[in-house]
């Protein structure tokens, strides 16, 4: 199933981090496999003026995001004779004559006050019309973002599906000893590190509007959740009780969070607005119940339990109530996460070859195993639903992996120094 | 309602333990044969002769390697929190010093191997350390005198590749205050 590697970048760190000790993070993404019918797709590079040449070409991001995606062939377009700019330029033939189905062309402009024009163009080669065409004026720090929007523009238009590539991702990097929060682009780019401590940080649970991220951090000796804004950094205690705090996990509306403490000396399920009042405890069993996650709709909460034996998953209302088990294939099935559209629950299934990641139909119940991999750890869907990001290790050092929900697309993000985890696919960078 | 149930879920698996199960789990590697040894040979008087030691000799017990005090870890098979037979008689031991030391305190730090979630293992390390409480407790060992805390996986060896190494991370350390 692993395909020659197609694809290999390495990242560097544009900012600089106020922690300037965790800045050194690096994250690799490879792609091992990718659907059986690919788009060929050529993109030119864009004209570009000489003060940006140091940066990636527009073309250069745009290319590697569809590529990334596994459902598009980007062509060599170094040797072919034509390299338009604009639509007039465009000579089809030459471009038919390397089999591409779709072309894209574009260029950056300098504006005045700092900024940029970037303007792009999608052209259906067999057709020899144009899809689409867009102008952005933008200052001339957004170009690698632009650049995203660009290629989830070409996503949707080729495939119907909404693009990703214009998001961001947490994880927690262990490096040198100490852990650090991070949030990156999803293509590994622009690592920037929200907290850091010599004392583990695990569970990071982005806010629904992405300005925030609640996690666990044991700095105290002991597990207590905190909320950080990532735009002022400032943070704030959401829960800590006697006992372990830990699991945070978002309302949709963003107005409380599903919270377990072991108030009760057992893990059980809280809520809690996201001021820090109205506690209120919703689970009751004398077993385990932990790893909350809220319906799309708000209205349930699907989690872990082990009041049956082993670890399963369960679903109950919001308020509390009685809650109904979900998994049933094997002994250990624990960390639940659903899809946008809440027709699809991924967790952590236990078989005979290990921990792997499963995504379950939650209407038919059918279950498919989606990694090959024997230690993953912590999935969570894209905002699209098509792709699954988790934790593999690798050697014993943890990695990011993603596989698409048809089990096809398969993605490996690796670190060059540090020990990746707990990995959570956030929301569109505006 | 909650804390009686699970006490008494606890006393019954301690009594299950007791009757049957000690050697079928057998670890691999966990705990030290002169651990088990002396566990097994000295555990009715173990305590109490610990408690005089400290006054007459001067040695502390809970540093002599010949004392079962010496002996903190309570292994425990995988996905599961009682405390197994063959540790009892050290759990037996601590309870014992904390009764007779009522100003003695100490801390249980639960654990779990790296396999499977952060935070199920986070529960399950608490699930752990609580269970060695209540077995403190049923001996004479008071509230006041121990704490428990769970590092669920964080503190897992992360390169194990077999259960002889997983089951060593499956523990809970008995911790005495000052140390």
């Amino acid at each position: 199933m692993i395909k020659t590697l197609m694809f290999k970048r390495l990242i560097f760190v544009l900012f600089l981090s106020f922690l300037p000790l965790m800045a050194k993070a690096e994250l690799t993404v490879e792609i091992v496999g990718g659907a059986a019918q690919q788009i060929p797709i050529a993109i030119v590079p864009f004209s570009t003026p000489p003060a940006l040449a140091s940066q990636d070409n527009v073309a250069t991001v745009v290319g590697a995001d569809l590529q990334r995606s596994g459902l598009f062939r980007v062509l060599e377009t170094r040797g072919v004779a034509s390299q338009p700019h604009a639509l007039a330029e465009v000579k089809y033939a030459d471009w038919s004559a390397i089999q591409a189905q779709a072309l894209t062309i574009g260029s950056v402009e300098p504006l005045p006050g700092n900024r940029l024009k970037v303007s792009f163009r999608l052209l259906d080669v067999l057709k020899q019309n144009q899809l689409l065409a867009m102008e952005f004026n933008i200052a001339s720090s957004q170009q690698r973002t632009t650049a995203h929007k660009i290629a989830d523009l070409i996503y949707e238009k080729l495939t119907g599906e909404k693009g990703v590539f214009a998001t961001r991702i947490t994880y927690v990097n262990k490096l040198n000893g100490r852990y650090a929060l991070q949030v990156a682009d999803a293509d590994g780019f622009n690592p920037q590190t929200v907290v850091s401590s010599k004392e583990p940080i695990i569970s990071p649970s982005w806010s629904p509007d992405g300005s925030k991220l609640a996690y666990v951090s044991f700095e105290k000796k002991k597990p207590i959740i905190f909320v950080q804004s990532l735009l002022s950094g400032q943070r704030t205690v959401l829960a800590n009780f006697k006992g372990n705090n830990s699991a945070p996990a978002w309302s949709p509306d963003g107005t409380k969070l599903a919270i377990v403490l072991t108030y009760s000396a057992n893990s059980q399920i809280y809520v809690i607005n996201a001021d820090g009042t109205g506690l209120q405890q919703v689970s009751f069993s004398s077993g385990i119940d932990t790893e909350p996650e809220w319906t799309p709709d708000g209205s349930a909460i699907y989690f872990t339990s082990n009041r049956g034996g082993g670890p399963q998953i369960y679903r109950m209302p919001a308020t509390g109530g009685e809650a109904k088990r979900i998994t049933f294939e094997g002994s250990y099935n624990v960390s639940p996460h659903v899809s946008p559209d809440g027709k699809l629950l991924t967790y952590v299934k236990q078989d005979a070859k290990g921990f792997r990641i499963a995504v379950q139909d939650l209407a038919t119940g059918q279950v498919q195993t989606l990694s090959e991999t024997t230690q993953d750890e912590s999935p969570s869907f894209a905002p699209n639903g098509r792709m699954i990001l988790y934790a593999t290790s690798i050697g014993g050092k943890g990695s990011l992996a993603a596989v698409s929900v048809d089990g096809r697309v398969k993605q490996r993000l690796t670190d060059n120094g540090g020990d990746v985890r707990e990995p959570s696919w956030g929301f569109a960078i505006n | 309602m909650n804390k009686s149930l699970l006490a008494s879920a606890v006393l019954a698996a301690f009594l299950a333990a007791c009757s049957s199960t000690a050697v079928k789990d057998k670890p691999a590697a966990p705990v030290e044969d002169s651990s088990k040894s002396a566990a097994t040979s000295s555990a009715a008087d173990g305590a109490s002769t610990a408690a005089a030691s400290q006054d007459s000799v001067g040695v502390n017990p809970l540093k002599d390697p010949n004392n079962i005090l010496s002996k903190r870890s309570i292994y425990f098979d995988f996905d599961k929190d009682e405390v197994k037979a063959e540790y009892r008689p050290l759990v037996d031991a601590h309870a014992k010093y904390l009764q007779a030391n009522p100003n003695a305190k100490v801390m249980i730090q639960g654990n779990a191997d790296s396999r499977g979630s952060r935070e199920y293992n986070l529960a399950l390390g608490q699930r752990r350390s609580v269970a060695v409480k209540k077995a403190m407790n049923v001996v004479g060992a008071q509230d006041k005198q121990i704490e428990t805390v769970s590092y669920g996986e964080e503190k897992a060896t992360q390169t194990c590749k077999d259960d002889g190494c997983w089951s060593k991370d499956r523990r809970a350390d008995i911790v005495y205050e000052g140390e």
